[in-house]
């Protein structure tokens, strides 16, 4: 039973360190967002 | 779309809670290999799922090369990603399976040893599309996929042709399934090809966004005034 519990676990801890990281991606994305419209109103 | 999404997120939830456990509880036990033998509801939807993504990248590959087309670029980045997460699951569960079956980790059978080029394939794929910056790269990145993407038949059909380590196929190729298990294994892939269409979607969306920024910031940059320059002369005076 261990080796099923194993490949079911090790499945979805790879889904989820995939989703994490794409989670990431998005957070970085819309901090460089956040600062650009930081800049743009800087400027006006 | 906003609110499309978390709908279809919660619908593929239940559907994939429901196949676990149909997997788990409700699929008969394997007379040989007893319950070891459910790592088979993991391990065959995620094999035919990343199948299926990359043979998707190799049609957007081949309309990238013949169109140019932004979009078909980004879906073959998108389902080589999500592929290659699939791929990375075959090849953890499929050893966790042979251990206890076969008394061995791996062995360099034919079927196994295709499937890692596959993945290696893939993943030189996206270490090339990740590190080059080159204008190029989404025209080597297809051409690399085009050439990769002839290993997943290799993959498929090693089985079929060659006596290997891995067992026969259960659908079609002569081999059987219980009529129980082969339902419990479509509700699996069903759940599976469901959560990696919803990945590829997130996946896809944040990409369009990444390239709109990198081209605003592109633009910002020229279009921002320059500093003047001060030339020096070769005696040091600026002139």
């Amino acid at each position: 039973m261990s080796y099923l519990y194993a490949a079911y676990i090790a499945t979805w801890a790879i889904h989820i360190a995939y989703l994490a990281t794409l989670l990431r991606r998005y957070t970085r994305l819309r901090d460089e967002i956040a600062e650009f419209k930081g800049r743009i109103e800087e400027k006006n | 779309m906003k609110r499309v999404f978390p709908i279809l997120g919660a619908l593929t939830g239940v559907l994939l809670s429901y196949a676990l456990y149909e997997a788990l509880v409700a699929a008969p036990t394997e007379q040989t290999m007893g319950n070891v033998q459910r790592i088979f509801y993991y391990h065959v939807p995620s094999a035919w799922t990343a199948f299926i993504l990359f043979f998707i990248n190799f049609f957007a590959s081949v309309v990238y090369l013949i169109w140019r087309a932004n979009k078909a670029d980004i879906v073959a980045l998108v389902t080589a990603e999500v592929g290659v997460v699939f791929c990375t699951v075959v090849l953890v569960t499929g050893p966790i399976w042979a251990r206890p079956v076969w008394g061995i980790w791996w062995t360099w059978d034919l079927r196994l040893t295709l499937t890692l080029v596959l993945w290696l394939i893939y993943v030189s794929y996206l270490v090339l599309r990740r590190f080059s910056s080159s204008g190029q790269t989404p025209l080597l990145a297809a051409v690399l996929a085009v050439f990769g993407a002839l290993d997943v038949p290799l993959v498929y059909f090693s089985i079929w042709f060659f006596r290997t380590q891995h067992p026969q196929p259960v659908i079609g190729g002569g081999g059987s399934i219980d009529p129980l298990m082969l339902h419990v294994l479509l509700i699996n892939w069903l759940a599976f090809s469901c959560f990696a269409a919803l990945v590829c979607w997130s996946r896809y969306r944040l990409e369009v966004l990444r390239r709109e920024v990198d081209e605003t910031l592109a633009l910002e940059a020229l279009l921002e005034p320059r500093h003047p320059q001060t030339r020096t002369s070769p005696t040091g005076s600026a002139g």
